[in-house]
């Protein structure tokens, strides 16, 4: 059910996206590269997320932060919003992850959890080989901000 | 009749109009005027370079190592072409060994003095060229210790630690002329000398020096007595000639092995049917290079500091890499904190401006650039440093319209950092 969703909106977006030369990346890529989605601009106020995570280290060159906001009702994720220090593929990676659990009124935390690298660099239309590891820091954000979450809302996470 | 026309007329209409808006981004592209601030990386051709190398590709396309007609044009050309590059740098024409480019010469320099032992000491430093590093890394392997010399925050080795670093096993010192990516200069004579007067107190033992000229060739003396070098690499890419052809300058009487094997050319150093238009080319663009490289140097050098400063002044954050005086004319090499390097690149990129990063990471290795770190900055600021290097074609406008649109860029990845 869910890659059935997930497949149409890439499409869209690639035919969408401008052309003009051979680019090293995708052109969905290009496209959250130079029009990022879900980025937090300004300080967020209080309140106004449920939890944040981070990942990297800026001595390798990536960092990701990542705010959510979920429903509690229906654990669907509200908002997601990112700041990402890094190359085009990260700030891309990112970009597209938040697009993915918020499109269609928000994805479950289960669903979301369920999210691989692959994922998001399906939706990318591939990474190279050696930018494969901003996908999988993406997806470690978000399960950095999950666990987040889960600490501060312990009864609502999964029953183990 | 008619309605078709205007029918037709519509729909065709339509569909430029269609192929436009798609397309809007290819339009802007072709109509917009490209500013390329990447010459350390290659250079565009010189017409008169051009020129010169176009009766060697269908007239005089003879193969230099035969003795009819065309085979004699071919090789009176590469005679010609060697003679005058020799006499460039102040040496003999069979002291030049044409190479495919400045890895080629970098390597032939190393592995072609070094292979001659079966061990040995060389001395290098930390911001080499990986051509010159990882031929090395390759010799630590067989048997061979490499000292890599520190540099200092500009860029400069020290002379004191070179001359502690010599020892009885020293077969070979490689220290490049200028940086590729902060044009840091070398105090090459001094070096020379150095191992001059070690090689004089240790009863004249062998050691040889080789220098990387590749990025000093457009804008410094080459004259390799002058210099007091062995041996010298130049490429023609980096000075407006074409790509795959440099030289390798060798001193009379040092003996080199082939890295590669084959027919007799080049002394048997070289082996392969000599390239003639490139090798033309190569020496044209040399001889061009070397007559107005200083007043070439001036008038870069005045973009250069402008450029520099008012980075400085306009982009909060943002310092030099290496030292303002000890730099190639046409290098700016800045970091930019909390703004990484390839990100800025591709920004730049859809303003029409073409540069380059010293980190490593649109290429196929993610490691910071080694010259940045060795500088003593950490990682991070390599990470955020970003090159242009200018040329001939390199107008105050091109530094105007860079001031222009770096801030907004800046500015807006800042928003996007995570730090």
């Amino acid at each position: 059910m869910i890659k059935k969703r997930l497949r149409k909106p890439a499409q869209v977006l690639a035919t969408a996206s401008a052309s003009g030369g051979e680019w090293i990346y995708s052109k969905t890529v290009k496209e959250h590269f130079f029009h990022p989605r879900n980025i937090l601009l300004k300080e967020p106020k209080k309140g106004e997320f449920d939890a944040e995570g981070a990942v990297g280290n800026p001595a390798c060159g990536d960092v990701m932060k990542m705010w959510i906001k979920v429903e509690p009702k229906t654990q669907r994720i509200k908002k997601l919003k990112w700041r990402s220090f890094g190359c085009a593929t990260a700030i891309a990676s990112t970009s597209m992850f938040s697009q993915m659990v918020t499109e269609y009124g928000g994805m479950t935390l289960e669903d979301a959890l369920r999210l691989t690298p692959q994922d998001i660099m399906k939706r990318l239309g591939g990474l190279p080989p050696y930018k494969v590891h901003c996908s999988v820091l993406a997806d470690q954000a978000f399960k950095s901000t999950i666990e987040n979450y889960f600490q501060k809302f312990p009864e609502e996470a999964p029953a183990k | 009749m008619c309605k078709v026309k205007i029918q037709a007329g519509l729909a065709s209409r339509l569909f430029i109009f269609k192929i436009c808006r798609q397309k809007k981004n290819l339009v802007k592209f072709l109509l917009m005027n490209r500013i390329y601030l990447d010459h350390a990386a290659t250079t565009y051709i010189d017409d008169a370079v051009k020129a010169a190398m176009e009766p060697y590709w269908q007239n005089k396309f003879g193969n230099a190592s035969t003795i009819y007609k065309e085979g004699c044009d071919a090789r009176s050309a590469l005679n010609a072409a060697r003679k005058n590059i020799a006499s460039l740098i102040g040496a003999n024409p069979d002291e030049i060994i044409f190479t495919n480019g400045g890895t080629e010469s970098d390597n032939l320099a190393i592995f072609g003095i070094a292979r001659q032992y079966k061990g040995g000491h060389i001395i290098t430093s930390k911001i080499e060229h990986h051509a010159v590093l990882n031929s090395c890394k390759v010799l630590e392997k067989e048997n061979f210790k490499v000292t890599y010399l520190d540099v200092d925050k500009n860029g400069i080795i020290d002379l004191k630690e070179l001359k502690k670093s010599l020892c009885k096993d020293t077969i070979l010192i490689s220290i490049m002329y200028a940086n590729n990516e902060i044009g840091a200069i070398q105090p090459i004579k001094e070096i020379a000398k150095v191992i001059r007067d070690y090689k004089i107190k240790n009863k004249n033992k062998k050691i040889y020096f080789h220098t990387d000229a590749i990025q000093a060739a457009g804008y410094l003396d080459l004259n390799v007595e002058r210099l007091g070098v062995d041996l010298m690499s130049v490429n023609a890419s980096k000075i407006y000639g074409p790509k795959g052809v440099g030289f390798l300058y060798a001193r009379r009487g040092i003996k080199l092995l082939p890295i590669i094997y084959g027919g007799g050319q080049e002394k048997g150093i070289r082996p392969g049917t000599e390239n003639i238009p490139s090798i033309v080319g190569l020496d044209k663009a040399f001889e061009i290079a070397q007559k107005m490289r200083e007043k070439e140097s001036k008038r870069v050098v005045s973009l250069r500091d402008y450029l520099i400063k008012n980075i400085l002044k306009i982009i909060p954050d943002s310092s030099l890499n290496g030292n303002q005086a000890l730099r190639l004319p046409n290098n700016v090499n800045v970091t930019i904190k909390n703004v990484e390097g390839e990100s800025l690149i591709l920004y730049l990129d859809a303003r029409g401006i073409a540069c380059s990063t010293g980190s490593a990471c649109t290429s196929q290795d993610l490691e910071p650039s080694h010259v940045i770190t060795a500088l003593g900055k950490s990682r991070e600021d390599a990470h955020c440093s970003i090159r242009f290097t200018l040329g001939r074609k390199t107008t105050k406008a091109d530094m105007d319209y860079l001031l222009k649109v770096l801030p907004g860029i800046v500015k807006k990845l800042r928003n996007i950092s995570a730090i």
